[in-house]
């Protein structure tokens, strides 16, 4: 496994758990930060810090650049046509809940089919299931394979003329799997529905090109991808996001206000109301940068050679482990949930923490997911840039010790 | 910023605990209980379900069932033993010094008798609710009666 020499950009690294060197092995739900976005987000408050859109002075300029080259930086970094196709939100659950509202509410009609899937987030679930309870639309699921990857085989029955909304995960949170997203974001678009893409775990670790995709809508969020917490994005279609309504109101997002009335700006300020996330939004464009150096494919690359060690290190462990989700790495990325017979995940990721081991346990906001793996929680670690062959090694460390431990109650 | 007195890994497993985890107590559930009450962590998917049979305000048999982590199980099968014979109003005092003791408070050691192994989880702030959980479960089931 070739190394990515990153680690060393990282702060939080050094830090020892229990007297035991860090094993961040949670980049899934946050990732951490490298000192550059860090030193970023300082400076920006020592030196530019001044509200955006507002004043004719020195400090506001700055810090408007700031925030509006970042959202350069985003366009360019998903091959975005241009950067008023960018909206900043808070994060992907917000990204997705605005086109809920804001989208759902002005074409959605009672009847409407929503099609998504049971390896969905529930930030990809709970804004349709509001939909439909407010306006009685009706949510549909596409199947999944025993191997963790969608049934595609009755898509074209699923699609309907019926469906007016196709959301799914670029790659699951719990899974790993990557879908076929570009094949179904075609039918849906022929279908005439709105292609929307939980792209929380797709950004961050996969090439992402929205034109190439033909996406209508992209939604991510910058804490998961080196940058700071508090910055979501909603890439959209030109079209579609100059006809959708405005989401919240408020300063920002409007042109001229009337007492009776008010017109809005154009999209992406449209949807941006009151006083934006600035700091951590100038953060993220370096956290984009940062990202560029290395190169989206570099970073694939490396997931995919690191979860192939970590499947073939847990496959030698002498236990019944199972591992969730595709083994092929092509349509696999850097996530690793598992269950250990007869110790629950609880007492896993307990046990591994005491040797500095970071992981998940629990049901990662994917609770209809666990009920069709029957169960109700895994196990779950996560790699990104900054993880390397040491850390899989003391993680199965961690795990062989654990299985001993419990040992008598699993066998 | 690390805890001012770490934890050790035996304190929050002990024997005991371990014991209760790999062979639990009064594992089953009663035929015609009196109550009969299920409770879960929607945090962590943890599960109790309590039967007890109830005989002149004292808990005369008592079985749990259920799925979770260790902590969780064992908690339920020493409740099981520690409560089996016990008046309801022991039983009231009994859950609200468990309580405390989770909370941090120093316990009464006579009283808590065996559950004093569970004190080490009260340095876990997410694992308390696992330890609660048998707890909650039998306060609702009383209180339903
Ligand atoms: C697939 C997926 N979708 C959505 C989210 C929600 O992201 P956020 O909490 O940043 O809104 C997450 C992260 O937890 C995720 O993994």
């Amino acid at each position: 496994m070739k190394d990515m020499s990153v680690r060393s950009d990282f702060p939080i690294m050094d830090r020892l758990i229990h007297d035991k060197p860090l094993t961040y092995l949670d980049s899934a739900a946050t990732s951490q930060k490298p000192a550059v976005v860090i030193d970023a987000l300082a400076d920006f408050y020592r030196n530019n810090n001044a509200n955006v859109h507002r004043g004719i002075y020195t400090l506001s300029e700055e810090s408007t650049l700031a925030y509006e080259t970042a959202r350069v930086k985003v366009a360019n970094f998903i091959n975005a046509g241009s950067e008023e196709q960018i909206i900043f939100t808070r994060n992907t659950t917000e990204s997705l809940n605005l086109i809920a509202y804001a989208w759902g509410r002005d074409n959605i009609k009672e009847g409407d089919e929503i099609l998504i899937t049971p390896m969905e987030h529930h930030s990809n679930m709970i804004p349709w299931m509001l939909l439909c309870k407010e306006i009685g639309c009706k949510l549909k699921y596409i199947s999944i394979n025993e191997d963790g990857t969608l049934d595609l085989s009755n898509l074209d029955e699923l699609i309907s003329e019926n469906t007016k909304i196709v959301s799914l995960t670029h790659m699951s949170n719990v899974l790993g799997t990557i879908n076929p997203i570009k094949q179904i974001i075609e039918k849906a678009n022929k279908a005439g529905a709105l292609s929307v893409i939980d792209g929380a775990q797709g950004a961050p670790h996969l090439p992402v090109d929205v034109i190439d995709l033909d996406v209508d809508l992209y939604a991510f969020s910058a804490h998961k991808m080196l940058g700071p917490t508090g910055v979501g994005v909603l890439y959209g279609k030109e079209k579609i996001l100059s006809a959708m309504s405005p989401f919240l109101g408020g300063g920002e997002m409007i042109d001229e206000v009337y007492e009776d009335r008010f017109t809005t700006k154009e999209a992406p300020w449209k949807f941006e109301a009151g006083t934006p996330n600035f700091a951590d939004v100038a953060a993220f464009g370096v956290a984009i940068d940062y990202l560029d150096d290395i190169g989206m494919d570099n970073v694939r690359q490396h997931e995919i050679d690191i979860t192939q060690y970590a499947l073939d290190q847990v496959r030698k462990i002498d236990r019944d482990i199972t591992v969730f989700g595709p083994k092929n790495l092509d349509i696999r990325g850097g996530v690793l949930a598992f269950d250990f017979p007869g110790v629950h995940p609880h007492d896993v990721a307990q046990m591994m923490d005491w040797d500095g081991v970071q992981i998940r346990a629990g049901h990662h906001c994917a609770q209809p997911l666990m009920r069709r793996l029957g169960v109700s929680a895994t196990a779950r670690a996560s790699f990104y840039i900054y993880n390397n062959q040491e850390d899989v090694d003391r993680f199965i460390d961690s795990l062989k010790k654990g299985g001993e431990f419990f040992g008598d109650a699993s066998r | 910023m690390m805890p001012q007195d770490e934890p050790k890994f035996d304190e929050l497993y002990r024997e005991l605990i371990l014991d209760h985890y790999r062979y639990p107590h009064n594992r089953g559930v009663l035929e015609k209980p009196d109550v009969d009450m299920q409770q879960h962590n929607p945090v962590c998917g943890d599960e109790i379900r309590l039967t007890a049979i109830i005989e002149d305000g004292t808990i005369s048999q008592i079985e749990f069932m259920g799925q979770g982590c260790s902590i969780s199980q064992a908690s339920a099968s020493m409740l099981t033993d520690r409560v089996t014979g016990l008046e309801l109003t022991d039983v009231d005092a009994l859950s609200v010094e468990f309580r405390n003791m989770l909370r941090g408070d120093d316990p009464d050691e006579q009283m808590m008798q065996d559950l004093m192994a569970l004190q080490g989880v009260s340095k876990y702030p997410v694992r308390v609710k696992c330890a609660v959980l048998a707890w909650d479960t039998l306060q609702k089931a009383l209180k339903l009666k």
